[in-house]
């Protein structure tokens, strides 16, 4: 039996033996293509419903799996596959609360007009107005429908410092989710290392408590870095999830201050590499400045991390333009 | 007569092995400088999609399309020291994934074969 493809208005039956990347041509879509044999990946596609097969997710990240993204030169789907055309729709949410959690950071609390699906670790676009930022969920489904988002204030930034004078009651529009720095489940037993900068924490907490949420068992450390020791929120709470088993461990990494203290004092790459030498067979999660996430990367790759085992989302300011929501690699740099 | 990709074990062998090459290849001085400002996720594609047609495997690359994926090395100054090291990873890659030496050397071969399109030679040379 073959399959049948659709996508907006197109609407398909492959031929026998032709894979969904040539059924697609054939009908007028212009999907890149390089090496058509499942490696180079530039025919990426999303799958909204129905079964790309494993042999169109073979060597994907688990994460770019759960989430229906398949390589099109694989794909000889036997039913119908429909495949995402554009970004979701936006939804409507009211801000319901903003309060300051941090030095220059704010917790915005949202509810959203309607569920959102979402993996803890993933982001929104916020919309207010002609602006669009996007920012990590700190919340969990699991915790209901509200939405948490912790918000660093910027000296000139035009939308983060309009959500922390907004009112409760402001509406806002959100798209996505997106990203793929989220936990996935299979290996419970894996020890986990997340590092993240400044509200790069958010993402990463929201991770370690579905982690947990979802049985995992091996060891799970969290290295929090800020610029200096008075950067540092959610200390407490932090702090209070470590029961001295080992099961959690919690460190704060200071790029200056007093040495000799409960905070690590240091370039937080090399912090990191020194209390973590070898990350063989680690799943780690890496949030925040772009050029502490790429360095970071780097290093757990060479350190012995799996690439796949790497999960980065690092964080664009204004100045730089906002990610595109449909390509996974795009925020992940 | 099967290709030795089949023999070592096909997609899932290559997602194995570009790890492990991919590594050797930053880890090298001599190599690093022109992988740092990639991404790395589609790098190591890259690399699986090489890896899949030196040892044989079905990847569609043509001599044309090596010369212009390496066209912005060569004008960085990548000449056969590189291609020698990277020839040399890949070897290291499939003896770590027990592969013996008769299959390295067709694997060599091959890769033997897009030296020239890879430094942007006329094949003559």
């Amino acid at each position: 039996m073959t399959g049948r493809i659709r996508r907006g208005n197109l609407d398909l039956a492959l031929e026998p033996g032709e894979t969904a990347l040539e059924g697609l041509l054939r009908g007028g879509v212009a999907v890149p293509s390089s090496c058509r044999a499942g490696a180079c990946q530039a025919c990426m596609l999303r799958a909204v419903a129905g079964d790309p097969g494993a042999a169109a997710q073979q060597g994907l990240a688990p994460a770019l799996r759960e989430q229906g993204w398949f390589l099109s030169c694989m794909a000889r789907p036997t039913g119908e596959l429909v495949i995402e055309e554009g970004p979701p729709p936006a939804i409507g949410a009211t801000i319901a609360e903003v309060a300051p959690i941090g030095p220059a950071i704010v917790r915005v609390r949202l509810e959203p007009d309607e569920d959102l699906s979402y993996r803890p670790g993933q982001y929104v676009q916020l919309i207010q107005g002609d602006h669009v930022r996007a920012y990590s969920l700190a919340s969990s489904p699991a915790d209901g429908r509200a939405l948490e988002l912790h918000v660093r204030v910027h000296r000139l930034g035009r939308v983060s410092r309009w959500l922390a004078a907004a009112a409760p009651g402001t509406r806002v529009g959100l798209r996505g989710p997106a990203g793929t720095c989220f936990y996935t489940e299979g290996r419970p037993e894996q020890p986990m290392l997340l590092v993240g900068t400044g509200t790069g924490l958010a993402p990463l907490r929201a991770i370690v408590h579905d982690a947990r949420r979802r049985g995992h068992t091996g060891p799970i450390s969290l290295v929090h870095g800020a610029r200096d020791p008075d950067g540092f929120y959610l200390v407490d709470e932090l702090k209070g999830m470590s029961d001295g088993t080992g099961a959690f461990s919690y460190v704060r990494c200071a790029m200056s201050g007093e040495t000799g203290g409960e905070i690590e004092v240091g370039d937080l790459a090399q912090v990191t590499q020194r209390l973590f030498p070898n990350l063989k067979g680690w799943r780690v999660f890496l949030c925040g400045s772009p050029d502490r996430v790429t360095a970071l990367k780097k290093q757990s790759f060479l350190r012995g991390a799996g690439l796949k085992d790497i999960s980065a989302d690092a964080f664009l300011t204004a100045e730089m333009p906002p990610p595109p929501l449909r390509t996974p690699a795009a925020r992940a740099t | 007569m099967t290709s030795l990709y089949d023999e070592i074990g096909g997609a899932v062998a290559m997602d194995a092995a570009v790890d492990i090459f991919y590594r050797k290849v930053m880890a090298d001085e001599r190599l690093a400088p022109f992988f740092d400002d990639v991404d790395m996720e589609r790098q190591a594609a890259k690399q699986k999609a090489f890896l899949t047609m030196v040892t044989g495997g079905p990847a569609h690359y043509s001599g044309r399309d090596m010369r212009r994926a390496h066209a912005h090395l060569v004008a960085e100054g990548i000449d056969d020291s590189h291609f020698d090291a990277v020839v040399g990873h890949l070897a290291g890659t499939l003896k770590e994934l027990g592969v013996d030496d008769a299959k390295i050397a067709r694997v060599g071969a091959i890769a033997e074969s897009v030296r020239n399109d890879v430094l942007g030679r006329d094949p003559a040379v």
